[in-house]
C-alpha cells in the first residue's frame, strides 16, 4: 500500500537561491516521523511546501498514492494535512469553539449554528480529555499548553490524517509533555500519521517511530529510532561529532563577589523570594511553566514592578524600571527574542546597538571600552549577509545571537537568560553554552531560566527550584532529574509523605 | 481517554474552577460571557454618565430626566449612531475609514438632486445613494486590500478626492426633500421619533452581521489577526472590502437621514458633525479595540449615546463650546486608558 505522505525530490528557490535540493520524505499512517536539522536544514521550508504556503520548483507531493498539489494552506487542509506552527494560528479574542470552526462555521438555514459549533467542540475536547476549559472560553485565557491542544482540537475537526507538528513542545514544560505524549500516542492509535519537527534528541528518541535528517536542504538520510543513538543524529545532522555536550563547570577559585542580591521580592505572581548570584557562577532556575520562572527575571530586570523588596546589583540598590537596570549592568535575555528581543524591521546594526544608546552619558562611563558591533557580531558567530540585514530575515539561531550582541554590547554584570537555546539548533547551542560559560569565567554573574533538563543540569553549577511563586529549594551541579522535578511539581502534600 | 491536565489554567480566567473539573454550567458560559463583553464597562460608564448629568442638569434648575428630554437625546443619537455602527465594521476588521463625512455630505446631495423635490423619486433617490455607497466602499476597500495601502491613508485620499468633487460642483444647499421623505426626519409614532427607529434598525442589522452570519465571525477573524485567518481559508481581502462596503453604505445612510433632515443637500453636513473623527471616538468609547478583532456595535451605540447625554448636558448649562470639546477630549481618553488596564489585567 501507498504510504499515507510521499514527498519525493522537492525542490525550492528563493530569488534563485535553492534551498531546497531535491528532499524526501515519507511517513506512513498510525506512524510518528520526525524530521530534524539544523536551522537552515530546510525543515521549515518543507513543511511549508506540504502545507501549500509556498509551491515547490521541483518534485511531487503524493496522499495516499494520489498526487496532490497544494497552492494555499485551506486545500493542504481539506485534503487532511493539518500544521501546528510553532507560532500557534489562533485568535487570542475569540473563544475555543470559534478558533476551532474558524472559516468553516456551520451554519442553518443560512446563519451561523453557534450551538452546533459549540457542542461538536466540547464533544472534541472531551475526547482529548479536557475538563479545565469548555468551548466559550476565551483563547487569551488560555495557558501555552491548553492552545496547543485547542490547536488538535481544530486538526481533528478537520478530519485530519497527517498532523505535523513544528516544534510542539517548545513553549512547554515538562510534565506537560507528558500531557502531550499521551495525546500523541492516541491519536498515532487511531491511524494518524505525524511529522515531528523538534530539535529535542530525547523527546525524539520518547515518541517518534523514525526520524529523517535533514542538512543544508538536502536529505541526509532517514532511520529507524530503534537501533540509532544521540551521537549518530548529531554527527548526521552537523557532519561532525560533538564531544564535549557542555562546556567544563566553573571552580570555586572562579567564584568572585555577589552581583546579584535580591531579597524579598513580592508581586502578584511571586512571594518573598531572596535569590544571590555570584560573578563567575551559572544559576539555573527550574520550574514548571507558570511556576514564576520568568516573572522572577522580569522583576529582577525591572521589566515588571515589585510590591516589596530590594534588588542590589554589585552591592548598589538599583532603580526601577529596564533602563536603571541596564544601566547598573543587567541585561535579560528574553524567552520570545521575536516579541521582546528584536525590533525586527530594522537592521542588525540598529538591533545590536539598541540597548547600548538608551544608556545615558552617566550610565555609559561604567562600560570599559568600546567595541564594534563587527567584533560582536564576530564575537556571537553571527552568520548573516551584512550588518545592514534586517532582524526579521535571520533564522532563529541568528536572531537570538542578535540578542545576544546587543546585551554583550552594554558589557553587562549580571546577565539573565531566559530559554537561552529555545528553538536553536545543536550546533550553535553548544556554541551558546560556550559562549556563557566563557562570561562567567569574565566574571559575569548569569541567572538562566531553562524547561530542558539536560541543559540545567549539564550547565549550571547550582539550581535554584521554583514552584507556585516561591524558590521550593536549591541543587548542586549535575543534580538528578528526578529531584528537580520532585521539587517543582510535588504538591505539599506529598512533600510530607516523602 | 485519559489526557489529564495536572495544570491550573494560567492567569486569571473567569469562571474558571480548576479545583471541581465538573462540566461548566451554562451560567457559567453566561458569566463569562458578560465578564469577557467589552460592552459592560461602556454601559458601566454610560450609567455613569447619566447620573452625574442628572445631577448636574437638576441642580442647574434644567429638565434631565424627562421623556421629551431623553427622546431628544435619542434623536440626536441617529446620525452620529448610523454611521458609527458602520465604522464599528471597518474597525473590527482591523482598518477604519476617514472618508465617511464627506460621503455623507456626498449622499445628502445626491439624495436632494435625484429627489428633486417630489416623492415620486424617493425609490431611486436611495437606490442612488446606496449605490453611491456601495462604490465608495469597494473603492476603499480594494485600495486597502489589492494597492495593500495603509487604510488611515487610502480612506483619507478618498475623502480628499470626495471633497474634490462635492467642491467642484456645490457651493451651497442643492435639491430639494419631498414631504413625504422628510416624514423621516420629523414624524413620531407615539412618542418615538421615525429616524429612532431607522437607528435601531441599522443597529439591529449590524448586529445580526456581526454575530449570526459566517461574515461576523470572519471579520473578528480577520480583525484579530489577518495571517491566521488567511492560514485558515479567510479570504481576507474579500473580508475587508466587504466591511467597507457595509461602513459606506451605513455613511450613505446617514447622508439619507440627513437630507430628510434639512430639506436638501448640503456640501457640508458631514464635516459640520465631524463625522469621521467622531464616529471613531464612539466607537472607541464604546469598547471596540482599534487594531480590531474585539468590540462591537452594542458597545458603540453605549459610546454614541455617552457622546449624546455629554452634549446634552453642555448645552443645558450653556458651557462654552471650548470648554465642551476639553471635557469630550478627556473622557475619551480616560475611558479607553479605562479599557486597556481591564483587557490587560485579563490577559
Amino acid at each position: 500500500m501507498a504510504p499515507l505522505l510521499a514527498m519525493k525530490d522537492i525542490r525550492k528557490s528563493f530569488l534563485g537561491v535553492e534551498v531546497l535540493h531535491g528532499v524526501s520524505l515519507e511517513c506512513e499512517a498510525g506512524e510518528i516521523h520526525a524530521v530534524m536539522g539544523e536551522n537552515g536544514a530546510g525543515k521549515s521550508t518543507l513543511m511549508k511546501v506540504l502545507a501549500g504556503v509556498y509551491s515547490p520548483d521541483g518534485g511531487t507531493i503524493e496522499l495516499e498514492g494520489e498526487q496532490v498539489s497544494f497552492s494555499h494552506p485551506v486545500q493542504a487542509q481539506g485534503a487532511g494535512v493539518a500544521i501546528i506552527f510553532q507560532e500557534f494560528n489562533l485568535l487570542p479574542d475569540r473563544t475555543v469553539a470559534e478558533n476551532v470552526f474558524v472559516n468553516r462555521e456551520p451554519t442553518k438555514r443560512g446563519l451561523v449554528d453557534i450551538r452546533a459549533m459549540e457542542q461538536h467542540t466540547r464533544e472534541l475536547l472531551e475526547e482529548v480529555g479536557v475538563t479545565h476549559f469548555g468551548p466559550r472560553t476565551l483563547v487569551r485565557h488560555l495557558s501555552t499548553a491548553q492552545q496547543q491542544i485547542v490547536e488538535i482540537v481544530k486538526a481533528l475537526s478537520l478530519d485530519a490524517k497527517l498532523l505535523v507538528l513544528d516544534e510542539p513542545t517548545a513553549a512547554l514544560a515538562e510534565h506537560e509533555v507528558e500531557v502531550l505524549f499521551t495525546l500523541l500516542r492516541r491519536l498515532r492509535e487511531r491511524g494518524l500519521g505525524m511529522v515531528y519537527i523538534s530539535h529535542r534528541l530525547r523527546e525524539i528518541f520518547t515518541i517518534c517511530d523514525k526520524i529523517t535528517v535533514l542538512k543544508d536542504g538536502e536529505l541526509v538520510g532517514t532511520v529507524p529510532t530503534e537501533g540509532t543513538d544521540t551521537n549518530t543524529l548529531i554527527s548526521m545532522m552537523v557532519g561532525r561529532e560533538l564531544d564535549g555536550y557542555f562546556p567544563p563547570r566553573g571552580t570555586a577559585e572562579e567564584l568572585g563577589d555577589v552581583r546579584l542580591r535580591a531579597t524579598g521580592i513580592e508581586t502578584s505572581m511571586l512571594t518573598g523570594v531572596d535569590i544571590e548570584v555570584r560573578a563567575g557562577e551559572i544559576v539555573g532556575l527550574a520550574g514548571l511553566q507558570g511556576s514564576g520562572r520568568t516573572e522572577l527575571a522580569r522583576a529582577l530586570f525591572g521589566a515588571d514592578p515589585i510590591s516589596a523588596g530590594t534588588i542590589e546589583v554589585d552591592g548598589k540598590k538599583r532603580g526601577r524600571g529596564p533602563r536603571a537596570g541596564i544601566g547598573s549592568g543587567m541585561c535579560f535575555i528574553t524567552e520570545d527574542r521575536k516579541l521582546e528581543g528584536l525590533t525586527l524591521a530594522q537592521p542588525i546594526r540598529d538591533n545590536v546597538l539598541l540597548a547600548v544608546r538608551s544608556l545615558g552619558r552617566s550610565q555609559r562611563k561604567r562600560l570599559p571600552n568600546t567595541v564594534s558591533v563587527q567584533e560582536l557580531a564576530r564575537s556571537v558567530e553571527l552568520k548573516a549577509r551584512s550588518l545592514e540585514q534586517e532582524a526579521r530575515f535571520l533564522s532563529g539561531g541568528n536572531q537570538q545571537k542578535v540578542v545576544l550582541a546587543k546585551w554583550l554590547a552594554t558589557q553587562p554584570g549580571v546577565l539573565i537568560f531566559d530559554e537561552p537555546t529555545r528553538g536553536v539548533d545543536v550546533g550553535a547551542k553548544a556554541g551558546i553554552h560556550d559562549l556563557m560559560r566563557g562570561l562567567a569565567r569574565d566574571g559575569v554573574a548569569i541567572l538562566m531560566i531553562s524547561s530542558e533538563m539536560p541543559e540545567l543540569i549539564g550547565l549550571a553549577d547550582r539550581i535554584l527550584v521554583m514552584r507556585n511563586g516561591e524558590l521550593a529549594g536549591e541543587l548542586p551541579a549535575g543534580a538528578a532529574e528526578t529531584e528537580i522535578m520532585k521539587l517543582a511539581a510535588a504538591e505539599d502534600h506529598e512533600l510530607e509523605a516523602a | 481517554m485519559s489526557v489529564s491536565e495536572p495544570t491550573k489554567a494560567a492567569g486569571t480566567g473567569g469562571g474558571d474552577a480548576p479545583t471541581t473539573p465538573r462540566r461548566r454550567s451554562a451560567w457559567d458560559d453566561r458569566k463569562e460571557a458578560i465578564t469577557n463583553s467589552p460592552a459592560t464597562p461602556v454601559y458601566a460608564a454610560l450609567l455613569g454618565v447619566f447620573i452625574i448629568a442628572w445631577i448636574v442638569v437638576t441642580i442647574d434648575g434644567g429638565t434631565f430626566l424627562t421623556v421629551s428630554n431623553i427622546v431628544n437625546m435619542l434623536q440626536r443619537s441617529v446620525a452620529l449612531g448610523i454611521v458609527s455602527a458602520g465604522q464599528t465594521v471597518a474597525i473590527l476588521a482591523g482598518s477604519l475609514d476617514l472618508s465617511v463625512a464627506f460621503l455623507i455630505s456626498l449622499s445628502s446631495l445626491v439624495t436632494a438632486e435625484v429627489m428633486d423635490g417630489s416623492d415620486a423619486n424617493i425609490v431611486p433617490a436611495v437606490l442612488a445613494v446606496l449605490a453611491l455607497g456601495v462604490v465608495v466602499g469597494l473603492g476603499n476597500g480594494l485600495i486597502i486590500t489589492k494597492l495593500r495601502v495603509n487604510a488611515f491613508i487610502a480612506t483619507l485620499g478618498t475623502a480628499l478626492i470626495l471633497q474634490g468633487l462635492i467642491q467642484n460642483r456645490y457651493d451651497g444647499p442643492a435639491g430639494s426633500i419631498g414631504d413625504g421623505f422628510e416624514q423621516l426626519g420629523y414624524t413620531r409614532f407615539g412618542i418615538i421619533p421615525a429616524s429612532v427607529f431607522l437607528l435601531v434598525a441599522v443597529v439591529a442589522l449590524v448586529y445580526f452581521l456581526l454575530r449570526w452570519t459566517r461574515f461576523g465571525f470572519r471579520l473578528y477573524a480577520v480583525g484579530g489577526d489577518e495571517e491566521v485567518s488567511r492560514l485558515s481559508g479567510v479570504r481576507t481581502h474579500r473580508v475587508i472590502i466587504a466591511a467597507h462596503v457595509v461602513c459606506s453604505v451605513c455613511a450613505a445612510i446617514t447622508g439619507l437621514f440627513l437630507a430628510s433632515r434639512l430639506g436638501a443637500g448640503t456640501p457640508t453636513v458631514g464635516t459640520d458633525g465631524g463625522y469621521d473623527l467622531e464616529s471613531i471616538a464612539a466607537v472607541v468609547l464604546g469598547g471596540t479595540a482599534l487594531a480590531g478583532g474585539r468590540g462591537g456595535v452594542l458597545g458603540t451605540i453605549g459610546g454614541v449615546f455617552i457622546l449624546a447625554v455629554l452634549d446634552n448636558t453642555f448645552n443645558q448649562l450653556e458651557v462654552n463650546a471650548f470648554l465642551k470639546d476639553v471635557v469630550r477630549g478627556v473622557i475619551i481618553i480616560a475611558a479607553v486608558a479605562v479599557y486597556a488596564r481591564r483587557s490587560e489585567r485579563r490577559a
